[in-house]
């Protein structure tokens, strides 16, 4: 990964590294988990209207962290905070911190354009761009500039998506022709292609049959050896199944209905989620009675 | 008919009432004047055609062609002067709107924040532009450019010039609808990726609208070709006898030729009128074809 | 304050990865560069406007200052190129022209243009459209100077002379504003077309299910429905009716005419426009001054007529979209 290439040779280069833990000497308790985004009280706004309010939790590395709740209730929107993608919209505002890697991810003087670059995004309907496979794939890394053997990072990327053996003998195809399913999976390998190590996925799978969504299930359990995954399901399932943490949004109304905010109602372990929830909405919900 | 079928299409008359037959009357009268109507549509294009066809088939000439025009020789007489002065004219226009008209168009789409009211000023301005009559245009290159601030008088430049802003409006709207026939989603995707916004809008909204732009182009060039008021009003050369050689030198152009033969006393000039005519709508016939052409070949379908 | 270019965010696991600061650098200058660019290209529309108003207001206000504006709105007499007495700049005469010959024409464009929009918006079948459609289209296409040449060879001559036998003059209303209406046929009936075809189906639907018949529907529920798409496609044709240059040049003659006959010339605005600035006019002469003050005229009412254009078709969009 260039990251780490680039991080080694400025390591070299800089005799003064930061201190080492030192080493335990008694057995140590479970380690804790590395935390890959420290969002601490995010409120989105659009306009006047707040769409998602007071939401602080951990989402943590190499882990896949759910998010479930009704239609509404902000998840898409939460998730959207995480790669800056919510700066596209001209009303929307948000407040409170994301620290990722030390840095907060909306500080004033950050790049949103190099946030992207680290932090991949994977959209509910499959958008890839009307151009041969292989260029779908080369077009992240070469707005970012990578150096190196394109072929070779095209085929890693399909590799890492599953994909490699199905089209390798295709590439320069229109990437227009595939299923559904292959599209998807397209745009994961498409977003994995620039070395980031976050992966974000809104709601992935829904506009795919039933046997493309298995299969990026699977995907996404290997990718977790590598990435973190944040995603966004309206299948309950799903997210029991694949997931290590979830969170459930709920809705909240004001104004007699007509002012709507979500907010985070519980966040943990998904077997503890799904088994055991502490509070009587989440338990409403993963068993049905509404949603 | 059986019994059973008298008494089920009596019943059928009783449930639905039987149109009137004031009604039917109205609605064949009206069919009448539809088809009228139409037909008086196609009657003037077939008329029309065949007047010029008439006139000046049995003028067009390869001499017709290259010969510069003559006050007093019909005979002797050719549109060369006018065909390249045309040419000269849509070259400058193309240039100036091309790179002018996409630009607009990527900016008022991509960049511009439309709560801001000097954007939204820009957008009026453009739709009122595209009303005005192009003999003002005329007026404005009178004034303006070919002598006033610009002051280049009577030349290709000026001409060029005047057309541009003349059809630049045009351009502008059709760019934009292919500019935004693009989907969010592509555009989505490419700054997830990390793109910057030229980045997304150089390497995907532009490959993916730039048949429908070139389209659009087309047929506002081939708008700006038959555009008489404003050359009139700027000045364009009448019956030059020489080839435009250069932006600086004056100029003549098609519908200026035909203009000046079609109101010529001498019955010749007008049949030659007619002959220039016909080159005019060959040419026109063969740049909108080669529009849908270009429509039907590269439009991206999403 | 730590250097953006060479600070570290620190991930976890204690790696280092570069920072997300944003740092200028060529690209983001660049980017800058091209926004500035494109702003100043879509500038360019407001100058031309601004240009146009600026060179009619200059010469206007000169014209005033020979020319009384109570003589030039309400005088009934236009002949600027008479010397001495003869002359008078009363605009009446021109305007009354224009509005005549578009009167003509729209008496011809607006059935024929309605008939044939609602034709094609709601009965016409699939062959008939493949031709009907492009007829238009080749309408629409036919620069205004081979209509002007078609006035002034074909139709007065042998039309409203030999086949109508009309004692019409060489140059008439007739001739000019009945082509003028051919003109602006397609305009309208393409507009029309469109904005009956976006009234949604379930209104035809709904008028069927009542027992209407086709045309009782097309008459009755839909037209309605398109009105004001309708009005506003009416207002165009009016418009580029209005500006029209050359066909009234051509057919139409040059005599500045106030009274109600259409076998005698008549001159529009925009037609004494093109006749008067050949190119050789001196700056600063009268005559000059003259191509201006009704170029603002012109350009007044067709910015009135287009205004009032855009309301109706922000109306009619409002309620479908």
């Amino acid at each position: 990964m260039t990251d780490q290439r680039r991080e080694d040779e400025a390591a070299a280069a800089k005799p003064t590294a930061a201190p080492k833990p030192a080493a335990p000497t008694a057995p140590a308790p479970a380690a804790p988990r590395d935390v890959i985004f420290d969002v601490d009280d995010i409120n989105v706004f659009y306009g006047e209207h707040r769409a998602i309010r007071n939401v602080t939790l951990d989402l943590h590395l190499n882990e896949i962290t759910a998010l479930i709740g009704p239609s509404g209730c902000g998840k898409s929107t939460f998730i959207r905070c995480l790669n800056r993608m919510n700066d596209l919209i001209p009303t929307a505002r948000v407040d409170g911190k994301i620290i990722y890697h030390g840095e907060d991810l909306y500080a004033d003087d950050i790049d949103p354009v190099q946030v992207r670059k680290r932090i991949g995004m994977v959209f509910q309907k499959p958008n890839p761009f009307p151009k041969s496979i292989y260029d779908n794939i080369a077009f992240g890394p070469r707005v970012m500039g990578m150096k190196g053997d394109m072929d070779e990072i095209v085929e890693t990327a399909l590799r890492r998506g599953a994909l490699w053996d199905e089209v390798k003998d295709r590439l320069k195809t229109n990437a227009f022709g595939m299923s559904g399913g292959q599209q998807q999976r397209l745009c994961i390998a498409r977003a994995l292609a620039t070395s980031p190590d976050v992966l974000l996925m809104d709601e992935p799978c829904s506009a795919l049959d039933p046997i493309s969504t298995g299969r990026i299930e699977d995907l996404m359990m290997e990718l977790k050896r590598e990435y973190s995954i944040v995603i966004v399901t309206h299948n309950m399932q799903q997210a029991a199944r694949v997931s290590d943490m979830t969170a459930f949004f709920t809705v909240e109304l004001h104004d007699e209905g007509r002012y709507r905010t979500g907010a985070v109602v519980e966040y943990g372990e998904t077997d503890k989620i799904f088994t055991n929830p502490d509070d009587k909405r989440t338990e409403d919900y993963v068993t049905g009675k509404f949603g | 008919m059986t019994g059973a079928q008298i008494a089920e299409r009596a019943a059928r008359r009783a449930v639905i009432p039987q149109a009137s037959g004031a009604d039917r009357a109205f609605a064949t009268f009206f069919r009448v004047l539809m088809y009228t109507a139409v037909g008086i549509s196609m009657l003037a294009l077939v008329t029309l055609l065949y007047d010029v066809a008439r006139d000046g088939l049995p003028k067009v000439s390869w001499d017709f062609l290259t010969s510069f025009p003559s006050r007093i020789i019909p005979e002797n007489s050719g549109i060369e002067s006018a065909i390249w002065g045309t040419l000269w004219l849509m070259a400058v226009c193309a240039a100036i709107v091309v790179p002018l008209g996409i630009a607009t168009a990527i900016y008022l789409e991509e960049y511009a924040d439309r709560t801001k009211w000097w954007n939204r000023l820009v957008e009026v301005n453009i739709q009122n532009l595209a009303a005005v009559p192009s003999v003002v245009y005329g007026i404005l290159g009178l004034a303006f450019i070919v002598r006033g601030p610009l002051d280049l008088g009577r030349v290709v430049l000026a001409g060029g010039i005047t057309l541009a802003l003349l059809v630049l409006p045009v351009v502008i709207i059709v760019a934009r609808e292919a500019i935004r026939a693009v989907p969010p989603s592509i555009r989505e995707g490419s700054l997830a990726l990390g793109a910057t916004q030229w980045q997304t809008i150089w390497k995907q909204v532009l490959p993916g609208s730039i048949a429908g732009i070139m389209t659009g182009i087309i047929l506002a060039l081939s708008r700006a070709i038959g555009e008489t008021a404003p050359l009139i009003v700027i000045g364009a050369a009448v019956n030059p006898r020489f080839n435009p050689d250069g932006l600086g030198s004056a100029f003549t152009a098609l519908p200026i030729q035909i203009f000046a033969w079609t109101t010529d006393k001498d019955r010749e000039f007008v049949e030659l009128a007619a002959a220039a005519i016909l080159v005019m709508m060959v040419v026109l016939l063969l740049m909108n074809s080669f529009a849908i052409f270009l429509r039907n070949r590269y439009e991206q379908k999403w | 304050m730590p250097d953006p270019a060479t600070a570290f965010s620190v991930g976890p696991n204690g790696r280092r990865t570069p920072s997300l600061v944003r740092r200028p650098s060529r690209r983001s200058r660049f980017e800058a560069a091209i926004r500035a660019t494109l702003f100043a290209a879509a500038a360019v529309s407001i100058a031309t406007t601004l240009a146009i108003v600026f060179s009619l207001l200059n010469e206007t206000i000169a014209f005033f200052r020979d020319v009384p504006i109570g003589d030039y709105l309400f005088g009934t007499k236009w002949s600027p190129q008479f010397q001495g007495e003869q002359q008078s700049f009363g605009v009446l005469p021109l305007i009354w022209g224009t509005f005549y010959l578009t009167g003509i024409g729209l008496l011809v464009a607006i059935p024929v243009g309605i008939l044939s929009g609602i034709y094609l918006a709601e009965f016409a079948p699939t062959r008939v459209r493949k031709i009907v459609k492009p007829v238009l289209e080749l309408l629409a296409g036919v620069p205004t100077i081979v209509f002007g040449y078609f006035a002034l060879t074909f139709f007065t001559p042998e039309v409203l002379r030999n086949l109508l036998g009309l004692g019409v003059g060489q140059f008439n209303a007739l001739s000019a504003g009945i082509i003028l209406g051919v003109l602006v046929i397609p305009t309208i009936a393409t507009l029309v077309e469109d904005s009956m075809s976006a009234v949604p189906q379930s209104l035809r639907e709904g008028s069927a299910g009542l027992g209407a018949n086709k045309v009782q529907t097309a008459i009755r529920v839909v037209f309605p429905a398109a009105l004001s798409g309708v009005v506003a496609a009416l207002v165009l044709g009016a418009s580029r009716a209005v500006g029209e240059t050359v066909i009234i040049l051509i057919a139409g003659g040059q005599t500045a005419n106030l009274s109600l006959n259409p076998t005698e010339s008549y001159q529009s605005m925009a037609a004494f426009i093109a006749a008067t600035a050949r190119g050789d006019v001196p700056t600063g002469s009268i005559e000059y001054e003259t191509i201006f003050v009704v170029g603002m005229t012109l350009f007044l009412i067709t910015l009135l007529l287009n205004i009032v254009s855009i309301r109706l078709v922000r109306k009619y969009r409002q309620v479908y979209e």
